[in-house]
């Protein structure tokens, strides 16, 4: 068996899983936040009205809240939801809720791994669909809807059909100036939106153990934009040093066997990978940066779980030290610990004194919420994970989705940018 | 069950056209119905009569875990929707919530409905019948949990 399929062996309480086998797993932690969890406080009315007794939770302690989608509270809806979500906690003794203003919060996926909230070979199940991302932990990741997670909050467990696993292999280091994000963009180019739906997409090679631990995570992060159920790596030294920095070190890896199978392969040469960029309207839609360097925008935003890791805030501060944008630009660093960080290390300074607006935590524009969505007609360059019509703004505004330095380079010049052409 | 189709030719139709961002805070159902398809179809909330089917290309619902999706459309009064194929989670919130049924078509299915075809769904013989066109074709039948999760009402009501 691979990785997926023995975390979802061992969680069923079986020997063995073969791919389309669907099976009831046991959860090992949940998540949900400001959206997600108003959207399951609606399924327990509902629940209740048809006569339900709804009065603890299947366990308190697997469960953490965040909040992050319209966060600073974007109005006064929102700031209900935050009350909600609050009250919610309270009303069910959950202890890990990371509240904005309160210290440590900021986007679900990226407290997943800041805060060690998921370990390796656990099943964990959050409610919002880039769940995925804390698969390159090692953890079987998922995404789910508000009944669903309803449903795992009550009976802590909830039904998987067991994945296919699409294997992509990376040859080599990364050259300079291109990304994980280069990579999974052109993955996303080659196999579609759809590419692997249903399927769970696993990396590996020379090319993932040479990557950092953040860069990963932008690979599983954007298996959902292929219809990935999950997206995993196998875990090594790096994630074991990760995890321990944060104070976790009791976990049970879970590795594929040697005679692990996998529906495909697929293999890429790093030293052939350049700056890419997904056009509008769909991540699917991947071009290399030099091709649209005559695009002209009007604003640059990096931020979100996919785009605003340390790693993200540290390659675009590379590009923006001593350097002055042309255009709008944004930096949303995606957890306050990170934020620390990019302070400690000067990286907020060099935005600053770049002209770049520094802003909070939060998903913010990424999914339109708040924080400086897009109007008609504007074009973005955005860290972010999808360009869907209306994603980040407007119906008819424009995002190319790109990495931090792409997206830096090009708030230098006010058009889409390859890094490597920077005067 | 018994409705008109509105038609979209397209693939991809993603959880932001079907229920914008903006509106992710909002968890009255009735409410969310008002902004079903604002992304591509602004007159959706307009036209959409209760018992309509939605017929659609490759990969429905695909983005985001949002149930506003499935919850806007069946408060919309969709009780179907028609399509190559389904994203992921939209396709278990449909179900597991029991909002509406997700059915998966055949291309040559896909492309023979018309909009404002009347169709009848009777999914004991995974069959759909053109009453427009006086044709019949073929659903793909319903995997078996999927299947008993339908059949006893969502989730919450199926038991193991």
């Amino acid at each position: 068996m691979n990785i997926t399929e023995k975390i979802l062996a061992r969680a069923s309480g079986r020997n063995n899983v073969s791919p389309d086998d669907v099976v009831f797993a046991n959860v090992d932690k949940v998540m949900v936040h400001d959206v997600s969890g108003p959207g399951v406080l609606a399924v327990f009315e509902k629940l209740k009205k048809s006569g339900m007794k709804i009065e603890k939770l299947w366990n308190p302690d697997k469960v953490w809240v965040a909040e992050d989608h319209f966060v600073p509270a974007a109005d006064k809806i929102s700031a209900q939801n935050v009350v909600l979500l609050t009250q919610f906690t309270k009303d069910f003794g959950i202890r890990k809720h990371f509240k904005y203003g309160m210290g440590q919060y900021g986007i679900c996926h990226t407290l997943s791994h800041e805060e060690a909230m998921v370990l390796p070979g656990e099943v964990y199940v959050g409610g919002d669909s880039h769940t995925n991302t804390t698969g390159a932990l090692g953890a079987f990741a998922a995404g789910l809807g508000h009944t669903d997670v309803a449903y795992v909050l009550l009976n802590g467990k909830i039904w998987f059909k067991v994945p296919e696993t699409l294997y992509f292999k990376l040859n080599g280091k990364l050259p300079d100036y291109v990304m994980a994000k280069d990579f999974i963009l052109k993955i996303i180019g080659d196999i579609g939106t759809d590419g692997a739906a249903y399927k769970t997409m696993q990396f590996g090679g020379t090319g993932i153990s040479e990557m950092s631990v953040e860069e990963r995570l932008t690979l599983t992060n954007m298996t959902t934009e292929a219809g990935a159920k999950s997206g995993i790596i196998e875990p090594d030294q790096k994630i074991r040093d990760y995890l321990a920095q944060r104070g976790a070190v009791n976990y049970n890896e879970v590795h594929g066997d040697p005679d692990a199978q996998y529906a495909k392969l697929y293999e890429y040469e790093a030293s052939e990978l350049e700056p890419t960029v997904a056009k509008p309207f769909s991540p699917e839609n991947v071009i290399v940066a030099r091709e649209l360097s005559s695009t002209p925008l009007d604003k640059a935003y990096i931020g979100s779980c996919t785009g605003a890791k340390l790693d993200d805030l540290r390659a675009a501060a590379k590009i923006l030290k001593g350097r002055t944008v042309k255009i709008r630009t944004e930096v949303l660093p995606a957890a306050i610990s990170i934020f620390r960080k990019a302070m400690d290390e000067g990286l907020v300074k060099i935005f600053l004194d770049a002209g770049v607006m520094v802003g909070p935590p939060t998903c913010g524009a990424c999914c339109g919420a708040h924080m400086g969505v897009l109007a008609k007609d504007e074009v973005c360059i955005s860290t972010t994970n999808r360009n869907f019509p209306g994603r980040m703004g407007h119906v008819e505004s424009k995002t190319y989705l790109a990495s931090p330095l792409v997206a830096a380079a090009s708030a230098v010049t006010g058009k889409i940018t390859d890094p490597r052409d920077l005067k | 069950m018994k409705g008109a189709v509105i038609k979209y030719e397209r693939d991809n139709i993603d959880t932001d056209v079907i229920l914008p961002g903006p509106y992710l805070k909002i968890h009255d159902y009735n409410e969310l119905a008002k902004h079903a398809m604002e992304g591509i179809d602004k007159d959706f909330h307009k036209k959409v009569k209760p018992g309509d089917f939605i017929v659609a290309g490759r990969n429905f619902g695909c983005g985001s875990s949002r149930e506003h999706a499935p919850i806007a459309l069946s408060y919309s009064g969709i009780k179907a929707v028609l399509a190559i194929s389904f994203a992921r989670i939209f396709y278990r919130n449909a179900v597991d919530g029991a909002f509406l049924l997700p059915i998966e078509i055949e291309e040559d299915t896909y492309k023979d409905i018309s909009e404002g075809d009347q169709l009848e769904l009777e999914t004991s013989k995974n069959e759909i019948r053109n009453l427009t066109k006086n044709k019949t074709y073929k659903m793909k039948p319903f995997p078996e949990l999927i299947g008993k999760i339908v059949a006893a009402g969502g989730l919450f009501n199926y038991k193991q």
